[in-house]
Order: structure tokens, then C-alpha cells, then sequence
């Protein structure tokens, strides 16, 4: 198990316990976490699962391959840390991972 | 234009509905506001494996869509793309379809499989943008006229950004892409015409992001741009076109006087038929209890949509119930016997 941290727009701090295997996306979604849209439902599709990922933990989840670069031009306020969070396969390594939801998802 | 059904979304659903309906000789006109069949399948996952298609182990978006156009193709469905339903009417008998574009439709049936609604362009949550739209905010290009000799500010580095700084290039007075990093997701050939007329000074090419606009009573006068260094510019421009990909909107089908439920079509397990008669709701618009979003879920319906939009096609006909494995009229039909 890996507790993730996600810090919505507002400051609220929401943490949830995912299963290694999952991404960053359905843990948020299966939790009800606000702010993660997944409007595609994972495939990378959409943009509407963008998060900033936590300066401590961007070595942990890689940086994004180019299917998910291209993808992310379709996201708002897009800065070197914004990841989609479908494409962040979670591992015991991730355990206390950080993302912080931006205000909106277009 | 008069035919028996109209089918609204060219997704796996409405076109599955084609050859449940063609079974029972109701011939079907499919609308769709993309610029080809296939609807999510197509527009968001050509690539993606399904696994949960009966009998096919593993399919792409693509494939399925190409495998039910050929199903389908014995009963010679009429397509429209390109075009979204404004408004429905109903007649006595039956239904009248207008779209956006002008094509006018009467059916006995009308069919929504709709999906998640029509593909839209994504709006930037910028503060005040839609006071915008419609005035010096643009999504598409209707008329190119409406650009000749204006400042025109076009974001982002996709297929529909880079085709219209090319198309426009001619017509405006100036054209700048922005886009927030120099690679592009787009057709090689564009992303070399583009370069070639930023090289020439024919357009201008900046990095980074909107975050403001700035104008009065719609018309845009400049807009701030964060930089990739993170430090902000005022950029002027008349007409800014953003193209941040598509979403889906329930769109006018909130509007025909149906019953909805978060934004959803309710509708019986028993015909799929919505709130008013003759008009069906199949696929993921339509919601009762117990409803999976899933392909499958949708060709079941449209099979039993079929047998009853027969009884509104055909009023003094007794539809009797066949298989294609045995029923020579049925493999007439199909093309097979």
C-alpha cells in the first residue's frame, strides 16, 4: 500500500491508501478526491487528471513519456512539474507521495 | 430529406443501431458532429486495446469502428458529419431534425446515442473569457473573411493550431502562434510549413501560456502571456483563437423537452425509449437502474430499440422474430444468401 497525499486548490489535504498497480488517477477517482476529472477514464486522452507533482517526490515518478507531453498541451497552466496522473503507476516506492490538484481541469 | 430512423452519434452504438434496425428494414440516417465515424472510440482511444467487446478478445478503438462499418454496410446508412442537431420538432407521425449546418431530416424514429454528448472545443478557464467568444474569441474558423487584416493570436502546437496559423497566414494582417513549449503535436508537414513562415518573418512564434485577458466589450486588445522563464509580457492582438483539444457537452439535447437526470436520458429496460414515444435513448446517454457504461450494454439496447421503433415504422405489421443463423430473409438482407 502507498498513501498518497493530494492537496486540492483550496488547501485541503485529502490522503488515501492506493494499491500498487493502480495509478495516481484511480486512487484519486475510486476516493472520490474532487478536482481529478479523468474525463477519458485513463487513456490518456483528455488532460483532465493534471496534477503538480510535489518537489520531493518528481525524481520517484519519472518524467512524462511523449504521448503524455503532447497530451498535457491540452491542459491549463502547465509547468515543469505537471504530470497526468493516470500516466503515474503507483509502487510501495510512492508510499507518501504529494500532488497538488490545479483549480481547474479543462 | 425523409427516411425511417434518425441515428444521432456515429459512435460503436449508433452504428451497431444501424444493423439492428436495417434487420427489421428500417433504413437509418446517422448524424455525428466529428468528421467521421467512431465517436470516443475514434476521437479519443484509436489506439487503445478494448477487451470487453464479446467474441473479439482484443480490438483497437479503430478496428471496431472499421469492423462495424462493414457489419453495417448491407443497409446502406446515409452519414451527415460535421454537423451537431439543434433543434427537433415533432410532426404528426413522426420527427424533423435541423442541424447547424442546414441538412433538414424527417424520421418516424428518432435514435440519441449520443454518448457523453458532442465533441466541443475545450474553453481555457481564463477570467471573463466568455464575454470573448464569439467577438475576438474564436474556437473555429466559419468564415475567413471575418480575419482579413486582423491581429490574430492563435495558442497551442496541435493539428488544428498549426492548420489555421497556415489558412490564416494569407488572410490576416499578422499571425502569432503561441504555444508553451516548442515541440508539436502535429502533421510534420504543417510543423515545416509553419517554421518556414516564422523563418521568413511571416509569423511570429512565442513561448509560453495565456493566463489574462484584456480588452472591453468583447473586443480583445492584448493578452498576458507567462513565459516559459516564468516572467510575464503583454502580447496585443485583436482575435485570439485557443485550441486546447475537444470535450463533450450534453449540448441541444438538453433543450428538446426530454426528461433528464444528471444530464442523462432516463429511459425503460424494456425499449430504451425515452420520456416521449418514438424517441429512444441507447448507449452512455441514457441511464436506468443498474446501468454499466460499457459498449456491450449499448448493442443490447439497440437491439431491443429496433423491435419496438418497428412498431412505429411498420403500425400494421407483426414483426416476428428471427436469426440471422437461420432466417433466409434476414441473410438476404445481410447480402449472404
Amino acid at each position: 500500500m502507498a498513501r498518497i497525499t493530494y492537496i486540492l486548490h483550496d488547501g485541503t489535504e485529502r490522503v488515501v491508501e492506493a494499491e500498487p498497480g493502480m495509478t495516481v488517477m484511480e486512487a484519486a477517482v475510486k476516493n472520490s478526491v474532487p478536482g481529478i476529472a479523468a474525463e477519458c477514464g485513463g487513456a490518456c486522452a483528455c488532460a483532465t487528471c493534471h496534477v503538480y507533482v510535489d518537489e520531493a517526490w518528481r525524481e520517484a515518478t519519472g518524467s512524462p513519456e511523449q504521448m503524455e507531453e503532447d497530451m498535457l498541451d491540452f491542459a491549463f497552466d502547465v509547468r515543469s512539474e505537471s504530470r497526468l496522473s493516470c500516466q503515474i503507476k503507483v509502487t510501495d516506492a510512492l508510499d507518501g507521495l504529494v500532488v497538488r490538484i490545479p483549480e481547474k481541469q479543462i | 430529406m425523409k427516411t425511417d430512423a434518425i441515428i444521432i452519434g456515429g459512435g460503436p452504438v449508433g452504428l451497431f443501431a444501424v444493423f439492428e434496425l436495417g434487420l427489421v428494414d428500417i433504413n437509418a440516417h446517422v448524424i455525428d458532429i466529428l468528421d467521421r465515424p467512431g465517436g470516443q472510440c475514434t476521437e479519443l482511444y484509436p489506439e487503445k486495446p478494448i477487451y470487453d467487446i464479446p467474441g473479439l478478445t482484443v480490438v483497437t478503438g479503430q478496428e471496431l469502428t472499421d469492423k462495424l462499418l462493414d457489419q453495417i454496410k448491407p443497409f446502406g446508412a446515409e452519414f451527415h458529419f460535421n454537423q451537431r442537431v439543434e433543434t427537433l420538432d415533432r410532426l404528426d407521425g413522426g420527427f424533423r431534425i435541423t442541424t447547424d449546418a442546414g441538412t433538414v431530416i424527417e424520421a418516424k424514429v428518432v435514435v440519441i446515442a449520443a454518448g457523453g454528448g458532442s465533441f466541443t472545443p475545450k474553453r481555457p478557464p481564463l477570467s471573463r473569457i466568455e464575454a470573448y467568444e464569439g467577438k475576438s474569441v474564436f474556437y473555429s474558423v466559419r468564415k475567413m473573411e471575418n480575419f482579413r487584416g486582423r491581429d490574430v493570436l492563435i495558442v497551442g502546437g496541435g493539428d488544428s493550431a498549426l492548420d489555421w496559423t497556415l489558412n490564416l497566414q494569407p488572410v490576416a494582417k499578422s499571425i502569432t502562434l503561441l504555444h508553451r513549449r516548442a515541440e508539436f503535436r502535429a502533421a510534420p508537414a504543417s510543423v515545416q510549413k509553419m517554421l518556414t513562415l516564422v523563418e521568413s518573418g511571416d509569423v511570429s512564434f512565442k513561448l509560453g501560456q495565456v493566463t489574462e485577458l484584456h480588452g472591453e466589450d468583447g473586443q480583445l486588445r492584448s493578452v498576458t502571456v507567462k513565459g516559459p522563464d516564468g516572467a510575464t509580457f503583454e502580447q496585443p492582438t485583436e482575435i485570439m483563437m485557443p485550441f486546447f483539444g475537444l470535450t463533450m457537452k450534453l449540448g441541444p439535447v438538453a433543450d428538446w423537452g426530454l426528461e433528464l437526470h444528471e444530464n442523462l436520458i432516463p429511459v425503460d429496460t424494456e425499449k430504451f425509449e425515452t420520456s416521449e414515444k418514438g424517441i429512444f435513448a441507447i448507449g452512455d446517454i441514457n441511464t436506468y437502474p443498474g446501468k454499466l457504461k460499457l459498449i456491450l450494454s449499448g448493442f443490447h439496447e439497440a437491439a431491443l430499440m429496433a423491435q419496438q421503433a418497428y412498431h412505429y415504422v411498420y403500425p400494421d405489421k407483426k414483426l416476428v422474430f428471427q436469426y440471422t443463423t437461420s432466417s433466409t430473409s434476414l441473410q438476404k438482407k445481410l447480402g449472404v444468401k
